[in-house]
């Protein structure tokens, strides 16, 4: 097995003994005015080994976004390291790489400048070792393929014949560490080879729920049906009847606000999966099921119609968008509306620990790995350095992996039982007990003056925030939200105002892969699209003139005091309008717009910028039957500079898929406060065959440093089929799934 | 006593008949290159062949496996070097890679009965193997090149 375990035990080793190998201390500074861990701290991140053998921690989580194939390759590159006989070491949770918390789509944006640090800095080491060896200059020497070159002489030391020399060295401070120029940086920026493919396709590569510790239980709990309830009666006779089942577990009830903290419920511990399910299967349990048990969908659907047609908290204003409604020559109208979605990573939630009185333990398929630590200190009554939180792959994540609750459910267990024990969440489990992506319904209307130009847009938002997870009381989208491609939208628009009014949460909301993007970009895109209809006006000059001439969007001009902008200043990330037109010209030039409008075909685009990056999508749709196909998709955008472009292109094809599965057929619904779906039946998602035949990715680079990847490409897709089926059928669908949901099995 | 003859070796499991094959080769025999997504049979992550044929592990009872043939993903090549798993590999199919060793078995019992499967053929043979990050248009280029190999 290629476990992370024993890759990480021999690296501790190396860098602990010192034996025939230096390791490298990078102090990591976060660029100037980002949000960072406010106290950097010096980390860990390279190991050049007596063998020659060069180690490369990842700190962030794998999780299909290809950071193992990306990070330890621009360390790599600076290092002068030749790639096959580079080892990458996943990190455990450990505060001296900074912060690990995979999600934000930020990870190179983070990392990309502390890697060339870091890579430049060994080598640095390397160059004085070999300089001092041969008594030469060390401006005069170069470090590539593996070995220290002298030009002059002709000749080389190998990095491993010089790592035991260069780890007497002082290790150089990162401002005195001078990077490799441009035009020696020929791999990064290209596609780069997916390190893990062999352990993935073998069976080998080690997810949550394939560890195995000696005398390791496993477990299963029923947790209550409604969040927030609690256990009124407890019948385990048969459960423990169950060959196999060793012991039936309460666990703590949820208080509010749910944080974190797993749901409760009763846990059925085993030696097997199938005995632990069983057993589970057995248990007769009567639930109090607390405040949250008249929560239902359709009603609150009514509800949030409701709240967008009255006024709300004003978060974005300029001119006087109520004047310019009432006056205009001609006002449009619509209201859109976004269910709740479930993240179903295809690895449901699994977590191994083992706990004594000391420290604890974890294998884990996380997101966060110091959130999971903290969490399970928390929950054990320890201190974060006694929790030791071992990083597998992720079997997805899409967001649902940033929340430990999982990870401390086995923490939990694992000290009751005094033994290894593993949580195995089943599908049911993940559908029925999630951090919901906010459901939404925002109403948006537009005044138009005579010759037809938008001159008001008032968009109204109601949707439950996630701030509710944390606080317990937040009673609608909390302005953060707006970041969300409300902020940063551009409006060549005298009069625009934005409000968020009143909806309640009654379910754990959580990020899902662009979060309140997807609701945001489903309403915007689809709407300039229908002002176009409704004009007569063609789709893609709409769009191009409610953005207006290409510019850097202000604060002063959005009408905002302040724009988060994904912890990026706007110095280093500006809101460019220029480079979100670019990709909509980009995609409809490479589509043939206006050439498939000519013959008929049923073309629909959208535009978002989200993490800090600009994607344009053009869909295509036909009928196929009784139902629409999207028969072809072209996706364009700019995150600026890449690492792994492979990899890049990868994320974007995947990201028209996920975004087909929400546009199609995504819909969580809750009844009597319990979610009515349960497995991939009531919630499908997109299957072979449906996705779209060809999907054309073009990445631009339009700026000097790194946005996010995983996430933009997501918002643009909904909305942009959406559109695409109005021009196929004349009828505007203004609800995710486009196609209804399917019928349920609660 | 349950006697299971899985990838070539015989393992006699004091097990419930009822208990799927799935839960026998990851937490009995510590095979885990099979993996454990839906339960129902709906999703095949789980994908294992029985004589040969694709079937999904999370359903199959241990009294339908026994004497039959099993072959897991680690048994699908003696060094992970399958037609399928260097195409694999070569197209960088996996983003997550969790789904990808049923996704190679399905395709694998495909290319068996069907060496050059059009379009359809692959619709068809692999719709019911689900995919969260997206690769279906790898996973479909990658067969396809196997098939373009074994018309050379």
């Amino acid at each position: 097995m290629s476990g992370f375990e024993i890759t990480r035990r021999t690296f501790v080793a190396a860098l602990g003994g010192a034996v025939g190998g230096f390791a490298l201390g990078v102090r990591l500074v976060p660029a100037a005015g980002e949000e960072a861990d406010p106290k950097p701290i010096p980390s860990v991140f390279v190991h050049v080994g007596a063998d020659g053998l060069v180690s490369i921690v990842c700190s962030r989580s794998e999780m299909g976004q290809g950071i193992r194939s990306s990070l330890p390759v621009v360390v790599a590159e600076e290092l002068g390291a030749s790639w096959n006989r580079v080892r990458v070491v996943q990190g455990d949770a450990d505060v001296r790489y900074g912060d690990q918390n995979t999600d934000g789509s930020r990870s190179v944006r983070h990392l990309w400048m502390s890697m060339r640090v870091a890579g430049a800095g060994a080598r640095s080491m390397l160059v004085a070792a070999a300089a001092a060896r041969w008594g030469v200059p060390a401006a005069r020497l170069v470090a590539r393929d593996h070995q220290v070159l002298d030009p002059e002489t002709g000749r080389s030391l190998s990095f491993g014949d010089l790592a035991v020399a260069a780890a007497a060295l002082p290790v150089p401070s990162p401002e005195s560490v001078v990077l490799r120029a441009d035009a020696e940086r020929t791999r990064v920026g290209t596609a780069l080879p997916l390190i893990d493919g062999p352990a993935y396709v073998t069976g080998q590569a080690m997810f949550g729920a394939d560890v195995r510790l000696p005398g390791m239980l496993t477990a299963v709990i029923a947790r209550p049906p409604v969040v927030g309830g609690a256990v009124a009666r407890l019948d385990d006779t048969a459960t423990l009847k169950v060959p196999g089942v060793r012991r039936v577990v309460r666990m703590p009830a949820l208080t509010f606000p749910v944080l974190f903290k797993p749901l409760g419920g009763v846990a059925v511990v085993a030696d097997h999966t199938w005995a632990a399910l069983r057993g589970r299967a057995a248990l007769v349990i009567d639930w109090n099921h607390g405040p949250h048990a008249a929560y239902d969908s359709a009603s609150y659907r009514d509800a949030l119609t409701a709240s967008v047609r009255a006024p709300g908290t004003v978060s974005r204003n300029t001119g006087d968008a109520d004047r310019g409604l009432a006056t205009a020559a001609r006002v449009i109208s619509a209201e859109y509306h976004v269910p709740h979605l479930s993240q179903s990573p295809m690895e449901p939630p699994a977590a191994v620990a083992r706990v004594d009185a000391k420290r604890c333990e974890v294998w884990a398929p996380t997101q966060d790995p110091q959130g999971a630590q903290a969490e399970v200190a928390k929950a054990l009554g320890l201190e974060p350095s006694q929790v030791t939180i071992h990083v597998t792959f992720l079997g997805g994540g899409f967001g649902r992996k940033s929340k430990p609750d999982f990870v401390v459910e086995a923490a939990l267990l694992a000290r009751e039982m005094g033994v290894p024990v593993r949580v195995q969440w089943t599908r049911d489990d993940d559908t029925r007990h999630g951090y919901y992506h906010s459901v939404a319904t925002q109403r948006l209307d537009a005044g138009l003056d005579a010759t037809g130009k938008v001159v008001a847009w008032r968009h109204r938002i109601a949707s439950p925030s996630i701030g509710w997870t944390f606080d317990g009381t937040a009673d609608r989208l909390d302005e953060g939200g707006l970041q969300q491609g409300v902020f940063d939208l551009p409006l060549a628009i005298p009069n625009v105002r934005v409000e968020r009014c009143p909806a309640e949460a009654h379910v754990r909301i959580g990020w899902l892969r662009s979060v309140y993007n997807i609701n945001h970009a489903f309403a915007v895109q689809c709407f300039i699209a229908e002002i176009a209809a409704a004009t007569g006006r063609d789709p893609r000059d709409m769009l191009l003139e409610v953005l207006g001439p290409a510019r850097i969007l202000s604060p002063a001009e959005a009408g905002i005091e302040k724009n988060d902008n994904y912890g990026a200043t706007l110095a280093e990330h500006p809101v460019d309008v220029g480079r979100l037109r670019r990709v909509v010209e980009d995609v409809t030039t490479r589509a043939g717009w206006d050439a498939a409008r000519k013959a008929g075909r049923a073309v629909g685009l959208a535009a978002h910028r989200s993490f800090l990056t600009y994607v344009a999508v053009v869909a295509a749709v036909s009928q196929d039957g009784d139902r629409p196909r999207v028969d072809e998709v072209w996706i364009t955008a700019d995150p600026g500079p890449v690492v792994n472009l492979d990899r890049v292109r990868s994320q974007f094809e995947g990201a028209v898929i996920f975004g087909l599965s929400a546009a199609l057929h995504g819909s969580i619904t809750a009844k009597g406060g319990a979610i009515e779906q349960a497995n991939f039946g009531d919630y499908p998602i997109v299957r072979m065959g449906e996705e779209p035949r060809k999907i054309h990715v073009e990445i631009l680079n339009g700026h000097r440093v790194p946005g996010g990847v995983g996430e933009p490409g997501v918002p643009p897709v909904a909305p942009a089929i959406a559109n695409a089926l109005f021009a196929l059928t004349g009828t505007r669908t203004r609800a995710l799934p486009l196609l209804g949901a399917p019928a349920t099995s609660a | 006593m349950i006697t299971l003859r899985v990838n070539g070796a015989e393992h006699s499991l004091d097990a419930d008949p009822d208990m799927p094959l799935l839960w026998a080769l990851r937490d009995l025999i510590g095979l885990t290159g099979t993996k454990y997504a839906c339960g129902e049979a709906l999703c095949g992550a789980c994908t294992v062949h029985l004589d040969g044929e694709a079937v999904r592990a999370c359903v199959v009872p241990l009294s339908r496996a026994a004497g039959k043939r099993i072959t897991t993903i680690e048994g699908l090549s003696r060094n992970g070097d399958h037609p399928l798993q260097q195409a694999w590999v070569e197209l960088a199919v996996p983003q997550c890679g969790f789904c990808q060793t049923g996704q190679i078995m399905s395709a694998a019992a495909l290319l068996a009965a069907n060496p050059t499967p059009s379009d359809e053929d692959i619709d068809e043979s692999m719709c019911g193997n689900l995919c969260r990050c997206g690769t279906y248009p790898r996973i479909r280029a990658a067969i396809h090149r196997v098939a373009e190999g074994t018309k050379r």
